[in-house]
């Protein structure tokens, strides 16, 4: 069912796509879209091919989203999961896995703009440095300031915590009653997984609130590392 | 000098919001209440379309001897009531019923659980208003 929705969205997609190939034959005269463009907003230098791919990389690295804006967006990615999902469960799930997908892009840009002009670019290989990467680097490149807590788990060998006192992302939203398992910050959870596992350190990663006296959005990120980087840990002390 | 009661209602005439804060006022049914801000939308509508000279934004404050009913009507149509001791100021009431109106932005408006037009049920909200009204 849900994905019989989906299907007719990427339909649309690709006959917009269709369309603009057509363009390319006759590529002597640009599409009148883009020379509207240009005369609205002269970019000095600027081809009709000009995208956002093509923009300088770390011309954004300082810039900042509007809170509001993002906070909107946010709450409809939700609203729009939550049309297609049976139960809790499952809502997290897609959300994770939207927020693996923004994880991805967020590795290699984060890689890329620490390391791509040092001298000796390195890449973390240990468990405790990529961790502190996570805590640090990332939540730095996403939320504009560091976690606040790296935990071990207590009872597991191979969980560790990332605590977060006031995550930006869900200071707006209020879950009801009936939904009081979820947590909205699986989309982060998805972030820190697709970062785990591109820098080769698969794990499982869950978001849980646990509410705190002056912290009521108090949310830990929960990792169970793969047996596989146990051992290779094991192997490498 | 009291902050009475705060009532949000949505742009149908629906009162999808009502909190109390001090005694002082005869406590009403839910649904007395709900027909009051009928009703209270009805008058506001009419004020509206009374002014003599051009479009006028309706009625802003209603007093009597024992209280005084600042109403706030935003863009949207959402209006705001706060119900207040008669000795309260028209300005502090005015900057009380906007922080509300933002408290409403952030814990309604950015929340996706919150069906708009529906009775609101955030605890983000509940929170900040609190927040909002207690100093005063």
């Amino acid at each position: 069912m849900a994905y019989n929705n989906v299907h007719p969205r990427l339909s649309v997609f690709s006959t917009g796509s269709q369309s603009s190939l057509d363009y390319i034959p006759s590529a002597g005269t640009p599409p009148p879209g883009s020379a509207g463009r240009q005369s609205v907003t002269p970019i000095p230098k600027a081809g009709p091919s000009k995208g956002i791919y093509d923009r300088p990389l770390n011309k954004t690295r300082n810039t900042e989203v509007s809170a509001a804006a993002y906070a909107f967006l946010f709450s409809e990615m939700i609203q729009y999961t939550q049309k297609r999902v049976h139960g809790i469960g499952d809502l997290e799930k897609r959300l994770s896995l939207l927020g693996y997908r923004i994880g991805t892009r967020t590795l290699e840009l984060m890689i890329w703009r620490n390391e791509g002009n040092s001298k000796n670019p390195k890449r973390e290989t240990r468990l405790l440095p990529v961790l502190y990467v996570v805590h640090t680097q990332l939540w730095k490149a996403i939320f504009g300031k560091t976690a606040d807590a790296i935990e071990k788990s207590v009872e597991n060998d191979d969980e560790y915590m990332i605590i977060d006192n006031d995550p930006p992302i869900t200071k707006y939203i209020s879950i009801p009653k009936e939904m009081s398992q979820l947590s909205c910050s699986a989309l982060t959870a998805g972030i820190v997984e697709a970062l785990l596992d591109g820098l080769g350190f698969p794990a499982r990663v869950t978001a849980h609130s646990v509410p705190k006296e002056g912290f009521p959005l108090r949310t830990t990120i929960l990792i169970k590392l793969d047996r596989s980087v146990m051992e290779r840990e094991e192997a490498l002390k | 000098m009291a902050i009475f009661a705060l009532w949000v209602i949505n742009k149908a005439g629906g009162l999808v919001y009502q909190r109390n804060f001090t005694d002082g006022l005869a406590p009403l049914s839910s649904n007395d209440a709900l027909v009051l801000a009928g009703t209270l939308h009805g008058i506001h509508a009419i004020t509206a379309k009374l002014s003599p000279t051009g479009s006028s934004s309706g009625c802003q404050v209603i007093e009597s001897e024992t209280f005084k009913l600042h109403i706030l009507l935003t863009a949207t149509g959402t209006k705001f009531v706060l119900l207040t001791s008669p000795a309260e100021l028209q300005a502090q009431a005015d900057s009380v019923l906007r922080r509300v109106y933002e408290a409403y932005a952030d814990g309604v408006m950015k929340n996706p659980f919150q069906t708009p037009e529906m009775p609101i049920r955030s605890e983000g909200f509940d929170a900040r208003v609190g927040a909002i009204v207690k100093p005063a």
